[in-house]
């Protein structure tokens, strides 16, 4: 028998497919939907929200050993739900899924993990702050000083992160807006966290430190039907600001864009569609795709016209759900590193 | 010239119908019979493999628990918060039909495999997955959506909606999915209690029912080969009988490679055309036993298949292509007779009656040779092969010896005849043994195959029967849940001063095959009623003593290990053997110890099974439901399972019974058709005889005697056939694909029934001939005298 067949068509949270979009596009089916002016709640926001379709703890981290090698780490724990709500044992409709992936100049590992909700295989809790699945964690006394491992078949990691500075709202106070027709989430970041720790590769244990960058991410119905995938772009300067910036493919070729430039004291500045840009300069083949791994982004408001390329041009996420996401490098107006993912070029 | 070459061909048939009937319906038979047990076998195989893909057996490493069949759904969560990768199942029963619940998002073949999107909507829809049959049953209890792929009487769901339809919150087992990842811990270190089992040790069912199946094809060859019997003799006579046609033919310039090419094309087609008709007839067969074999199956393994039959190329294929070797065999000897045959060949019809004694000499020198054959192979040569080579050798040197041997018998008999009438009929029978000989040997075999068979069938129920009164004694047995429900149940019974055979269980390995370790309390139940295949002294009390172990007949022939021999029970371990026992039926070896050594070797496990002998079984049984507390549906009486496990051969004797009545009707048709296809020959044999004085009726009830009388002497011949038979295929096939020896009981009276079932089957093969005969006008008689050819 293939169960390929009967295993339910999920929602996605990155759909990469129009099909998919369409589906997290429509909302309804009881999900509560994000509103302005939202006022966070900590901890307790750390924690899940049920009521809402999808959700997402997602770290990324720019690393290097001792040697002067750099890597990048990913670690993301997914929450979807095929109803609104939580329950019990296996009647719970929620459906949690882990991707770990760890890129080497010149390697890309990346694994995934599934699980249902309600019989403690995965979740989140808020205080003290605890996100798993399988043996997989992110968890600390508080949301400040936590560990992150994960393990795939043939590398890991166990790493110890540490907030230097405040978290970051997105958007109009965490309300961050996907199109002009108003679709929304709820988007709050750590982007000031220290992480050092270890990386369990092939070649062996590799201790490393550097910079982590954390999202948290709710909806029920992110991205509107015309669609088609998203560039994210988190870049920390070696000025100490930071810029968080995407834009929403739409299938008639027009963007939709969105920003946040954060000052290395933690201050932000929104920006709205139009304002922040990226334009792909070059393509790599990857998988029989072509994927934009060097790009121009600018952000002439704060003076910000960078070239970023990928440190690993070859950072497929190749699982159920495939995308790209690895680190970069940023020069031009301003430099640094920072992390890119790029979704729907399947 | 081809078209008018392949007319005057095609015309001998139309003036000889009957002979184009019996060629057609020969073939027909031969491949009916064997294309419907072919059918019926790769239903069930189709099935199996169904079953397995379903349960997901012999693909995947499995984790076990050591003891009992239920797994804490916190022992799954402790080993994936460990690392381990691994996916629950729960397996259970709804009324007579498994469900198996999987988990969705992290089966091996779920969320994990890749296209996502084209994974449909199957955990919110809250709905099983069955073949057509089983949804029906399920009805109105549950969502059901058909998926033929289904193994029937399965359906498959997600685990919470199958947890809840069979109201538990534990799992079965555990899938241990390929790719694990780094870091895991020991499986000891996280949960004790369970195991590994390694794919490749599972038993699948196939193998279990392979005995089964067997038994069916060799019925199925046996009816191939009496419907090539028919096909052979039809395709002499017809060769015969066209001689004349072939030489007029030829005088006329047909070229010999154009007309062979012909008579073979035409042949053969007609070959198609009838094993056509017999692949029909095969699935009529088929449709009509699959039902009893389908019960005979659920009940003996528990492998539960098809009630539909598919037609499937693998059995229809392989009888077409078998039927049109064998006519082609058939074909190519009277092919090159035609070959050399010089082109003014006289044409008299030599036909195949006047087969002379060096005919018979050959055949005799053949018989001889394949006969000592088999005795060398019996007494010198081991192994599968050898024992069906054994097989084949035996039933044709059988079938070849039977012409001489009826020739000597009716010469003999001929020999203490004084009066004229007599001493011609018996000449006229001797005469006639050429042209019947095929029928005759396709009539042997049948018998034969038939009193084998069913000696081995009836052997295997006495012996199973009083297998399950030695193993059956207790009066009620108690299966409980947990260790102290064990103990309780111990102690409660300990105070009836009765006597109790707890049973300890679990799965060691020995020579790298899985085997069942038994820990027994050896009591008088034990030492009365088991009986030993081979024992020393005092076997029980070495048992008792912790000395020695008694192990089954299958581990003991699979590990070429007897009395005496040592068995490494563990590690650190090795006893000696202190008797065999017989295991009837069951693929898997078992070494039985005493409970002591038992707990000291597992000292983690406990009793799951309490055999109790009691005379007041139904007294007892109310105790421990209301004292006890024991659940009702855990005690099972030894009536119901006695019950329930003879029936399984009732079924099983449907079907033998069914597929006996079947070779028989082939043989008698091959009768039928010789008498037939002789009839016409012997019209001048029979004309002076009348003309003598002996009326047409008597002339008729003389033919019909004749027939009875050739059975009978052909029964006579296979009884020690078939008996011989049953001897091999219970002391030498068995062991050889099964790992057990049956012993061989006899049935006479069985032997009787069927002898009189060959003599009325040979009865009413001759008496259209011998009606026929009585109704010859006397005009054709005289013509014989007035057209001498």
């Amino acid at each position: 028998m293939n169960v390929k067949v009967i295993v339910f068509l999920f929602l996605w949270p990155f759909g990469v497919l129009a099909q998919g979009f369409s589906g997290l596009g429509t909302g309804g089916d009881g999900f509560t939907m994000p509103k302005p002016q939202p006022a966070f709640s900590f901890p307790a926001d750390h924690g899940p929200h049920p009521e809402y379709r999808i959700e997402w703890w997602y770290i990324t981290a720019n690393l290097n050993s001792p040697d002067g090698t750099t890597y990048g780490l990913q670690w993301t724990l997914f929450r979807t739900a095929l109803a609104p709500g939580e329950a019990l044992g296996w009647q719970s409709p929620q459906i949690w899924f882990g991707h770990a992936s760890v890129t080497t100049p010149d390697q890309h590992f990346a694994t995934e993990r599934f699980a249902r909700g309600g019989i403690g295989q995965a979740g989140v809790e808020a205080s003290p702050f605890r996100a798993w699945i399988d043996e997989w964690a992110l968890q600390g006394a508080d949301f400040d000083l936590m560990n992150l491992t994960a393990n795939g078949p043939d590398f890991g990691y166990d790493m110890l992160l540490q907030a230097t500075g405040p978290l970051v709202l997105h958007g109009d106070k965490g309300y961050s807006v996907k199109s002009a027709e108003g679709q929304a989430s709820y988007y709050y970041s750590q982007p000031f966290f220290k992480i050092g720790g270890t990386l369990k590769l092939p070649i062996g244990d590799i201790e490393v430190t550097g910079d982590a960058w954390l999202d948290r991410e709710w909806s029920s119905q992110p991205l509107s039907d015309d669609q088609t995938g998203w560039d994210w772009f988190s870049l920390s300067f070696d000025s100490g600001a930071k810029l968080m910036g995407f834009q929403l493919r739409q299938t008639d070729g027009s963007l939709y864009s969105s920003s946040t430039w954060i000052g290395s004291d933690g201050a932000t500045t929104s920006y709205a569609d139009g304002a922040f840009g990226a334009t792909p300069l070059s393509t790599s083949l990857i998988e029989g795709k072509d994927v934009p791994t060097s790009w121009r982004v600018t952000l002439p408001d704060q003076g910000v016209d960078v070239f970023v390329k990928a440190m690993n041009p070859d950072a497929w996420m190749g699982l159920s759900i495939p995308y790209w996401e690895g680190p970069v490098n940023v020069s031009g107006s301003h430099t640094g590193q920072g992390y890119l993912e790029m979704t729907g070029y399947e | 010239m081809i078209v008018s070459c392949l007319r005057a061909l095609l015309s001998h048939w139309r003036r000889n119908p009957v002979q184009l009937f019996a060629y057609l319906a020969g073939l027909a038979l031969a491949t009916a019979l064997w294309s419907g047990v072919q059918a019926i076998n790769a239903e069930a195989r189709a099935s199996y493999d169904a079953a397995a893909t379903t349960l997901g057996e012999g693909q995947y490493d499995l984790l076990i628990p050591w003891q009992g069949d239920r797994i804490p759904l916190d022992d799954y969560i402790s080993l994936r918060r460990s690392g381990w990768l691994v996916s629950p199942v729960i397996v259970g029963r709804l009324d007579d039909i498994q469900l198996v619940g999987i988990d969705l998002v992290t089966s091996a073949t779920g969320l994990g495999t890749g296209n996502v999107t084209s994974v449909p909507l199957a955990l919110a829809s809250e709905t099983l997955l069955a073949n057509e049959d089983t949804a029906q049953k399920l009805g109105p209890l549950v969502n059901v959506t058909v998926d033929a792929s289904i193994a029937p009487g399965m359906a498959v769901g997600d685990i919470g909606l199958v947890q809840r339809l069979l109201g538990r919150d534990d799992l079965s087992h555990l899938v241990l999915l390929p790719d694990q990842s780094l870091g895991q811990p020991d499986l000891s270190v996280i949960v004790p209690s369970l195991r590994i089992q390694r794919a490749q040790q599972v038993t699948s069912i196939s193998q279990l029912t392979n005995s089964f199946h067997l038994n069916l094809t060799a019925f199925g060859l046996l009816s191939f080969a009496v419907g090539l019997f028919i096909v052979h003799s039809t395709i002499g006579l017809a060769f015969e009988q066209r001689r004349g046609m072939i030489r007029t033919l030829r005088s006329l310039g047909v070229p010999l490679r154009i007309l062979l090419t012909l008579i073979a094309i035409e042949m053969l087609t007609l070959a198609a055309i009838g094993a056509g008709f017999g692949i029909v007839l095969g699935y009529l067969i088929a449709a009509f036993l699959l039902p009893d074999v389908a019960a005979t199956l659920r009940g003996l393994y528990g492998a539960e298949i098809s009630g539909t039959l598919e037609l499937r190329a693998s059995w229809w294929v392989s009888g077409l292509l078998l039927a049109l070797v064998g006519t082609a065999a058939a074909l190519s000897s009277r092919i090159w007779q035609i070959a050399k045959m010089p082109l003014l060949a006289s044409v008299r019809p030599r036909a195949w009656v006047i087969a002379t004694a060096s005919r018979f000499r050959l055949q005799s020198i053949i018989a001889v040779s394949l006969l000592s054959a088999t005795i060398l192979l019996g007494l010198f040569v081991k192994g599968l092969v050898a024992g069906f080579a054994l097989l084949g050798c035996l039933l044709i040197g059988a079938a070849l010896a039977l012409p001489a041997l009826a020739a000597s018998i009716l010469t003999l008999l001929q020999r203490y005849t004084t009066a004229p009438v007599w001493t011609w009929f018996w000449a006229d029978t001797r005469q006639q043994l050429p042209g019947l000989s095929l029928a005759l040997m396709a009539l042997l075999l049948a018998v034969s195959a038939n009193i084998g068979v069913s000696t081995m069938v009836s052997s295997f129920r006495l012996t199973f029967v009083s297998f399950l009164d030695q193993r059956l004694a207790p009066e009620l047995f108690v299966q409980v849940e947990t260790k102290d429900q064990s103990i309780a149940l111990a102690a409660f019974l300990d105070l009836r001063k009765i006597e109790v055979l707890p049973l300890s269980k679990t799965q060691v390995s020995i020579t790298n095959k899985p085997v069942a370790l038994y820990g027994v309390r050896v009591g008088p139940t034990y030492r009365n009623n088991w009986v030993f295949l081979d024992e020393t002294d005092g076997a029980w009390d070495l048992v008792a003593h912790d000395t020695a172990v008694v192990v089954n007949e299958q581990l003991a022939r699979r590990a070429g290990i007897w009395v005496d021999d040592l068995v490494q029970v563990a590690p650190d371990l090795a006893l000696p053997i202190a008797a065999v026992v017989g295991d009837y039926g069951n693929p898997q070896g078992q070494v039985i110890v005493s409970e002591n050594l038992f707990q000291n070797l597992h000292p983690d496990l406990y009793p799951s099974q309490f055999g109790i002998r009691t005379t007041e079984a139904p007294a007892l049984r109310a105790q421990l439901v209301n004292t006890a507390d024991i659940d009702n549906n855990a005690i099972i009486d030894q009536a119901s399972i006695k019950a329930l496990s003879l029936e399984v051969f009732e079924r099983t004797f449907v079907v033998t019974a069914a597929l006996n009545i079947l070779t028989l009707g082939v043989a008698s048709f091959a009768i039928l058709m010789s008498l037939l296809t002789l009839a016409d020959l012997r019209v001048p044999q029979l004309a002076p005889v009348w003309a003598l004085g002996l009326t047409r009726q008597r002339l008729g009830w003389l033919e019909l005697l004749r027939a009875v009388l050739l059975a009978a002497i052909v029964v006579v011949c296979a009884i020690p056939l078939g008996l011989t038979l049953a001897w091999v295929l219970l002391t030498i096939i068995n062991v050889e694909a099964f790992g057990w020896q049956l012993p061989m009981y006899l049935f006479p009276l069985e032997y009787v029934q069927l002898g009189g079932f060959a003599l009325v089957a040979a009865f009413l093969a001759a008496m259209w001939p011998a009606i026929r005969l009585m109704r010859t006008p006397p005009s054709s008689l005289l013509r014989v005298f007035a057209s001498e050819r």
